[in-house]
């Protein structure tokens, strides 16, 4: 059976579609690879019994042609988005206990379009980390070399597709969250445009950047779990009331690409390898047709600091409710309310959380605000400015997604230096644009991804130049 | 002291529950009184990864208010989180506005005797109410309720142009009256639906600079917002006059013991770092719908006031009283459908009707008696089928009883004996049972007459009209 945990999304829906499978059969290699792969820790909960008696219905959906989009197809979901009746911890100590009454808008429609919910990954707490290492249920390992950071925060989520430990998992991206841990594991990761996918039951970090997204084995698969992902839903004011397009179709159309490199890009690529598999990569595309021009993105040097004003100032608000009455971890010794507020909250999170909330809270106070805060949002729309004029005239954006491949774990103690990830990633967040990494080559033999930036709602264009990188290359290619 | 050497100052922010059928940003349906949690949703809760959904129809409140107080209206409206600490705020902050108030400048008048002044309104906003905590429910342990929390609120803050407590109670009053005329809120000030803060200075007249003022919170009823103004005022000038000084803080008001109590002073303050709410997308109020609003704008009390004194003759006094509040206004013109004398009409519900009202601590709209009996009662009287007495009496039946004011009349005997023969024939009677009085009458005592128009009203159990009987028994004499 191990082979059909190989098999793209592609395959596996057109095998289970001609019934040369069944999804019980699919669903009970991957429940077995992932009881085979627990040391690798992607998985914070599995729903062993629940996803077998679902396979079973959707063999008898398939029997009776009644199959939906993703019918039986196995996933992962992020430990992020809220499933009714299942514990939702978001890798925190302070969610540890919380079983969620109610259901991300993510899940339901996944669940709606037929997929099967083998668990939820592990991630970074409160999805804030570059390493899976903030995890109150402990780091991920890569699967590719045990020693290393598979990424964050959605760690869990790119080591589990990239163990094939699901088909696709679902994932979210607030400052490349998605990307990174892709380009660490050598799987391809999207994050669409804000507002694409709706954030209702999706625990939120930095509400103006957080947005859900996909991590599959390649851009073809991505472009098939987005599309059924993707919609307006009145729950989320500042989701997209744009029409989602066939992204399916457009993974494989025949469409002309100008990509754009930001002027002083290349140049500045520090870790040589990194700046060879970019060069290569380019030039791969070049030949295949697509036009490169030159752009300026002056402003995006201002990305990360401004990042580490806004995404903190935010999550400072967005996990005041964390506070020991209602849900979540409350503190045992307690002897008044300010006492339940601050052991609770000193119990309940980990140091990087508390880091981020102190970050955030100093950066709106009085006297601050407008010396940070002000000043970080009128960065972004400097930068959003910058990607308005740069898409006048290219169709995308290439980029590393990291400044190097994955490094060991626990070597990165100061926060900065871990901060310093998001580098390539934060501006697409700050922007809202949809961005994605693929496997572009290898760095100290582990994998380092191209990232693609398209336009507003243009997923459909970054995800039909990755496919054709795919179809010239085999760096996705699990070996 | 001497109030004389002092001039007070004071600006009032009033709190207003919006009458909106759901919550300002979730659809849990708001009802007094319901058990305590059963209307508080997800969203309401403050579970992780719920999102704010903003219901039109407070904006339409909004605006409504906006346009009777002939205010400017903001193009735009922008949330913002308020953030603080406390139990009963689940999020942990409170989903305000800061810039950009959907009302901004407008004005009100309010009349003092003969004279009538104008008072400013700086502002009014929308926000969420927070839930309620209960201290005395369990000896241990504090209770929340939540079922009030995301209730809408408008707060409008007013100008320091009120210059008395009895100038902050008119002015309360029209705030009230406005509302409850446009019918944004029931105004019930008992079950909270109205609460005031008040801030209170006092300066010498000649001063230029406003003293140091106080904040006085939880005044929630007419009488406490004068008693806790005329308490704070002679508190402040007593402590100037001693040579003391007045600290900037908040200030509590016990309504048991009438006096005011510091809460927190201004260094204990929170800092309530404010940023815009990312959750909701700024909303675009447009021309056209202001206009709208404005061209559907209900009958305000002045508008009515003045109408009453055109179409039905009444004085500025009466037209004042009985459009003291939308339930008594209603009241009046539904009595006037029955054609009945306006003159009457005013006179029965603002002298009997509101005295029972007065005297049972009730509303109108609470009592048993309806506009219909008040008609009914005042067509007997006009018509002469009962007597004054008798009117007030059956009055006093409907109030405590309520029924049908024609069966009443007949079970409690209340008919007045107005036909001529009828009364003739008693008459008859009693002239034959005393011949000598008769006599003596005729030949010109006149004093005897009251005695004749007694014996008869006696025979009728008071049921004939004197006016009758005396009209036929001068008749009787000059024959």
């Amino acid at each position: 059976m191990s082979e059909l945990i190989n098999l793209s999304l592609t395959d596996q829906i057109i095998g289970l579609a001609d019934k040369s499978f069944s999804s019980k059969e699919i669903t009970g290699a991957y429940l077995n690879e992932i009881k085979k792969k627990e040391s690798l820790n992607c998985f914070i909960s599995v729903f062993e019994e629940e996803s077998e008696e679902k396979a079973l219905m959707a063999d008898e959906n398939i029997s009776k042609n009644k199959a939906r989009p993703l019918e039986g197809i196995p996933i992962a979901h992020k430990d992020i988005f809220c499933i009714k009746d299942k514990k939702t911890t978001c890798g925190s100590k302070m969610l540890s206990n919380f079983i969620s009454p109610y259901s991300s808008e993510v899940f339901s429609k996944l669940d709606t379009a037929g997929a099967i919910t083998l668990g939820k990954t592990n991630m970074d707490e409160f999805a804030m980390g570059s390493s899976n290492e903030t995890s109150f249920y402990g780091n991920v390992l890569n699967p590719i070399n045990e020693k290393l950071s598979p990424g964050g925060s959605s760690g869990g989520s790119a080591a589990a597709v990239r163990a094939n430990l699901c088909s696709f998992a679902t994932a979210s991206d607030t400052g490349g969250s998605i990307r990174q841990p892709a380009s660490f594991c050598g799987v391809t990761g999207i994050k669409p445009t804000y507002g694409r996918v709706s954030r209702w039951g999706m625990i939120a970090f930095a509400s103006s950047l957080d947005q859900a997204g996909i991590i599959a084995k390649n851009a073809k698969d991505a472009a098939i779990a987005l599309k059924y992902m993707s919609g307006f839903d009145r729950k989320d004011s500042t989701s997209l009331n744009e029409e989602v397009k066939d992204l399916q179709k457009e993974v494989d159309a025949d469409q002309e690409h100008v990509i754009g490199i930001p002027k002083g890009l290349i140049e500045n690529i520090k870790n040589v390898q990194v700046q060879d598999s970019f060069k290569n990569a380019i030039s791969i595309l070049e030949k295949d047709g697509a036009k490169i021009e030159e752009i300026n993105l002056p402003h995006i040097e201002y990305s990360l600091p401004a990042y580490y004003v806004i995404a903190p100032a935010e999550c400072s608000a967005n996990l005041a409710r964390y506070d020991g009455i209602r849900f979540g971890h409350r503190s045992e010794s307690v002897s008044s309310l300010e006492d339940l507020y601050v052991n609770s909250r000193t119990e309940g999170f980990g140091r990087e959380v508390k880091n981020r909330i102190f970050i955030g809270t100093f950066c709106l106070s009085a006297g601050y605000y407008d010396a940070f805060y002000n000043k970080a949002l009128k960065i972004r729309n400097l930068i959003k400015s910058d990607f308005d004029e740069a898409f006048k005239k290219v169709s995308s954006i290439a980029m590393p997604t990291c400044s190097d491949s994955s490094f060991e774990l626990g070597s990165i103690s100061d926060p900065i230096e871990m901060y310093e990830q998001d580098i390539y990633t934060i501006p697409a967040n700050l922007a809202g644009l949809p961005a994605l990494s693929i496997p572009s080559g290898t760095a100290d033999e582990m994998p380092i991804g191209l990232q693609l930036i398209g336009n507003y709602l243009e997923e459909g264009r970054i995800l039909n130049l990755a496919n054709k990188f795919q179809k010239l290359t085999d760096f996705h290619e699990f070996k | 002291m001497s109030l004389n050497n002092w001039q007070p100052v004071i600006g009032l922010e009033v709190h207003v529950q919006l009458a909106t059928r759901t919550k300002l940003f979730s659809s849990s349906p708001i009802a007094f009184g319901a058990e305590p949690n059963t209307q508080a949703s997800e969203i309401d809760l403050g579970l992780p990864g719920v999102l704010p959904v903003l219901n039109k129809e407070a904006i339409s409140c909004a605006l409504k208010f906006g346009c009777a107080i002939n205010a400017e209206i903001s193009e735009k409206v922008i949330f913002a989180r308020k953030n603080y600490f406390y139990p009963d705020l689940p999020k942990g902050y409170q989903i305000s506005q800061l810039d950009d108030p959907i009302v901004g400048k407008g004005s009100v008048e309010i009349k003092l005797g003969e004279k009538s002044k104008i008072i400013g309104v700086t502002r009014a906003h929308l926000e969420e109410d927070a839930g309620k905590s209960i201290h005395d429910l369990y000896s241990n342990n504090s209770a929340i309720d939540l079922n009030r929390a995301g209730t809408c609120l408008l707060e409008i803050v007013s100008e320091p142009d009120l210059s008395s407590a009895e100038e902050a109670v008119e002015y309360l009053k029209k705030i009230h009256s406005i509302v409850t005329f446009l019918g944004i809120s029931d105004g019930d000030m008992s079950q909270g639906s109205m609460r005031c803060d008040a801030n209170v200075s006092v300066k010498r007249p000649n001063d230029r600079e406003l003293g140091t003022r106080t904040e006085l919170k939880n005044i929630n009823s007419f009488k406490f917002v004068e008693k806790a103004i005329i308490f704070e005022i002679d508190r402040q000038i007593k402590e100037l006059e001693k040579g003391g000084k007045i600290i900037q803080e908040t200030r509590l008001y016990d309504s048991k013991k009438n006096l005011t109590r510091s809460m927190r002073s201004k260094e204990e303050a929170n800092d309530y770092r404010y940023f815009p709410e990312p959750d909701l997308i700024p909303i675009k109020i447009s021309k056209d719908q202001i206009n709208d609003v404005r061209k559907n704008l209900p009958e305000l009390p002045e508008i009515m006031k003045e109408r009453f004194m055109n179409s039905y003759e009444l004085s500025d006094d009466n037209a004042e009283l009985v459009t003291i509040n939308k339930e008594t206004a209603f009241f009046f013109e539904e009595v006037l459908s029955y054609k009945v004398s306006p003159k009457n009409a005013v006179n029965w519900i603002t002298g009997d009707l509101f005295a029972l009202l007065n005297k049972n601590d009730t509303s109108i709209s609470e009592s048993k008696v309806n506009p219909k009996h008040i008609a009914e009662i005042i067509q007997n009287i006009e018509d002469q089928k009962i007597s004054g007495p008798s009117a007030k009496k059956l009055l006093e039946i409907v109030w405590s009883e309520g029924g049908e004011i024609q069966e009443l009349i007949q079970k409690e005997g209340l008919k007045q004996i107005s036909s001529d023969d009828e009364v003739e024939k008693i008459l008859d009677e009693v002239i034959s049972e005393n011949q000598k009085q008769f006599e003596q009458l005729k030949s010109g005592k006149d004093r005897l007459q009251g005695f004749f128009v007694g014996q008869v009203m006696k025979k009728t159990s008071g049921s004939a009209s004197p006016q009758v009987v005396n009209k036929l028994l001068k008749d009787k004499l000059s024959k």
